[in-house]
């Protein structure tokens, strides 16, 4: 079995997922190796886009972040922010957008926390903020999340809820009328998670090899349904060539 | 084809100005304030030194996705207010760290706000009309909770009376719920963008990604247009779709050579990763290192030229950007 960091185990099971006819929408880190990932490995006619106004771009070296000039040499098309946003806010296209966050807390409807830990006025841990990860989650057809396991950041209750995901649970999202379609799927280092379709509640879709649903489970400060996990496969010698060859050849991300 | 723009001076305008001047005359404390870029790409750090070197405070900034330039000026402590929706660089820098403590420490106001949101409440402003609407952020606490609540906001002219309001679609007749939250315009007193090129007229060229910087730009009462040249109005009717700001809009267009280092500025250098990871960190995460930062770099330096000096002219030639924009040979590791 080759070896591998759990970062480019992170990037493979996102990208096994993706299919060429996604449009897929990526944040800044390994959301965005993941996508970069999918368009080299197993879906090259996939469609990269960034909220920063960047479609279509090569890609040839990581970008650090959204709005790196990596993203604007060779882009098909460079827009403002209120066109890129306007895009997925459109149910007519934003329905077909796929698209990848990092945050800092999720619970199990999938809600997302990037801006506090503690009490939000006065906070413990200030984050970045929510940048384009509200608008998107909140309007693409589907969210991924791309985020390390741990207790720390499965919880319980997010201190500070950024970015919506099923809310409270089945129907609120409807309710509430935010268009898009809410999280499908949590890719961690360890773990992959999916929704359930009636009660909206995080499963878990796979482990890692080398791991056990109840290891999974001792990382998560909520209870999981582990009846429906299989064991994943572990990246191929294809997949990592490609992956540190192309997608991030400085490891610049993937190299921790 | 020739166009009778050559007998147009600098005097005739008036806006071709110093740094230390048009900061002088275009910004002042307590104004409502905006920079253009996005995080560590085309911020207008140039001007943001001068703003601390001449100790202007109490400002209340306005941002969509901010970065370096925020975190230098709540570092410096003059800011008393932000509303914006980010404030870090990529993996550069997760979170900006002088703004983190700032906030753990409550030492200035953050008001959260979503991308789209902040991208709105300028167009708006750039529209002239009150408020857009979105579906983005129904439900969260971006919405729920105000760190300046109705009270303070009916105090504080800086502030639009609500952070939001929601509102039922009045076209709506499906039988679904269909909310909409608004977002109230801004209107800067000032915003500071940082260019391409520019001519002595204000007319501005940008390449590359934009982001908000247009609204920004339309939305504020005075405009300051830092650039990394000034060139002739000919050649920038060669590219007039590149010419995104034209001149009547502009208060004061500076020339300003590596004007957003250790920012990016597409097509003519990278952002510096030694500068984010080790040197600025490493100075912004100690209280007495940061002042000795401040002390050297930004108080102790009469000018721009001064402080790139103190980088040094090897460092930055490293980051010049070839026909990519950037530097694919950069080490970013």
């Amino acid at each position: 079995m080759p070896d591998y960091s759990s970062q480019e185990m992170m990037a493979i099971m996102a990208a096994r997922e993706v299919k060429n006819s996604d449009i897929v929408l990526a944040g800044t880190g390994l959301a965005m190796l993941a996508a970069i990932a999918a368009k080299k490995i197993t879906a090259p006619e996939v469609s990269i886009f960034f909220e920063s106004g960047s479609f279509d771009v090569p890609l040839t070296q990581l970008p650090l972040s959204v709005a790196d000039p990596r993203v604007m040499h060779g882009a098909i098309r460079m827009a403002g922010m209120a066109e890129s946003f306007a895009i997925i806010q459109n149910q007519l296209t934003g329905r077909r957008v796929l698209s990848m966050l990092g945050a800092a807390q999720i619970d199990i409807y999938g809600n997302l926390n990037s801006t506090a830990i503690g009490n939000w006025r006065k906070p413990k841990v200030r984050f970045s903020g929510s940048g384009g990860a509200c608008d998107i989650a909140s309007l693409t057809g589907q969210f991924w999340v791309v985020i390390k396991l741990g207790r720390q950041r499965f919880v319980e209750t997010v201190d500070y809820l950024t970015t919506p995901g099923f809310l409270d649970g089945a129907g609120a999202r409807e309710k509430a009328g935010l268009p898009g379609g809410g999280p499908a799927m949590v890719i961690t280092d360890k773990a992959c998670f999916r929704f359930d379709g009636t009660t909206r509640k995080m499963y878990l879709h796979n482990y890692y090899p080398g791991l056990t649903p109840q290891a999974v489970q001792e990382e998560v400060s909520f209870k999981i349904d582990l009846t429906r996990a299989t064991e994943a496969k572990p990246p191929t010698e294809h997949e990592l060539h490609i992956l540190r060859t192309q997608c991030d050849p400085d490891g610049v991300v993937s190299g921790g | 084809m020739e166009f009778n723009s050559k007998n147009t001076t600098a005097e005739q305008t008036g806006k071709l100005l110093g740094l230390s001047e048009a900061v002088k005359r275009y910004v002042h404390d307590g104004d409502v304030i905006s920079f253009g870029g996005f995080s560590a790409t085309q911020s207008p750090m140039a001007a943001v030194h001068e703003i601390i070197r001449q100790r202007i405070g109490n400002l209340h900034v306005v941002g969509a996705a901010s970065g370096q330039a925020l975190d230098e000026l709540v570092g410096a402590g003059c800011v008393e207010g932000v509303e914006t929706a980010y404030c870090g660089n990529g993996k550069l820098t997760s979170t900006c760290i002088r703004f983190r403590k700032a906030v753990e420490r409550g030492e200035i106001k953050m008001e959260d706000y979503s991308l789209y949101m902040m991208t709105l409440r300028f167009l708006a402003g750039a529209m002239g009309v009150p408020f857009l609407p979105t579906y983005s952020a129904l439900s969260t606490d971006i919405v729920k909770k105000w760190t300046y609540d109705e009270e303070d906001r009916r105090k504080n002219p800086r502030l639009a009376p609500q952070k939001v309001i929601i509102l039922d679609n009045p076209f709506n007749t499906s039988g679904r719920v269909d909310k909409l939250v608004l977002v109230p315009a801004l209107q800067p007193d000032v915003t500071i963008i940082h260019a391409q090129k520019a001519d002595i007229l204000g007319n501005v060229q940008l390449w590359g990604l934009n982001f908000t910087d247009v609204e920004q730009a339309k939305s504020s009462k005075n405009l300051i247009v830092t650039c990394e040249e000034i060139v002739e109005t000919e050649e920038l009717r060669q590219d007039p779709e590149k010419n995104m700001i034209v001149g009547f809009l502009v208060s004061a267009v500076v020339e300003i050579p590596w004007g957003a280092y250790p920012c990016s500025v597409f097509g003519y250098y990278d952002y510096d990763p030694w500068f984010f990871r080790d040197f600025y960190q490493e100075a912004a995460k100690d209280d007495s290192k940061w002042q000795g930062y401040l002390d050297k770099y930004v108080y102790g330096t009469k000018d721009r030229q001064e402080f790139l000096e103190l980088i040094g002219m090897d460092r930055l030639q490293t980051l010049r950007a070839d026909e990519t924009g950037y530097n694919p040979s950069l080490n970013r590791r």
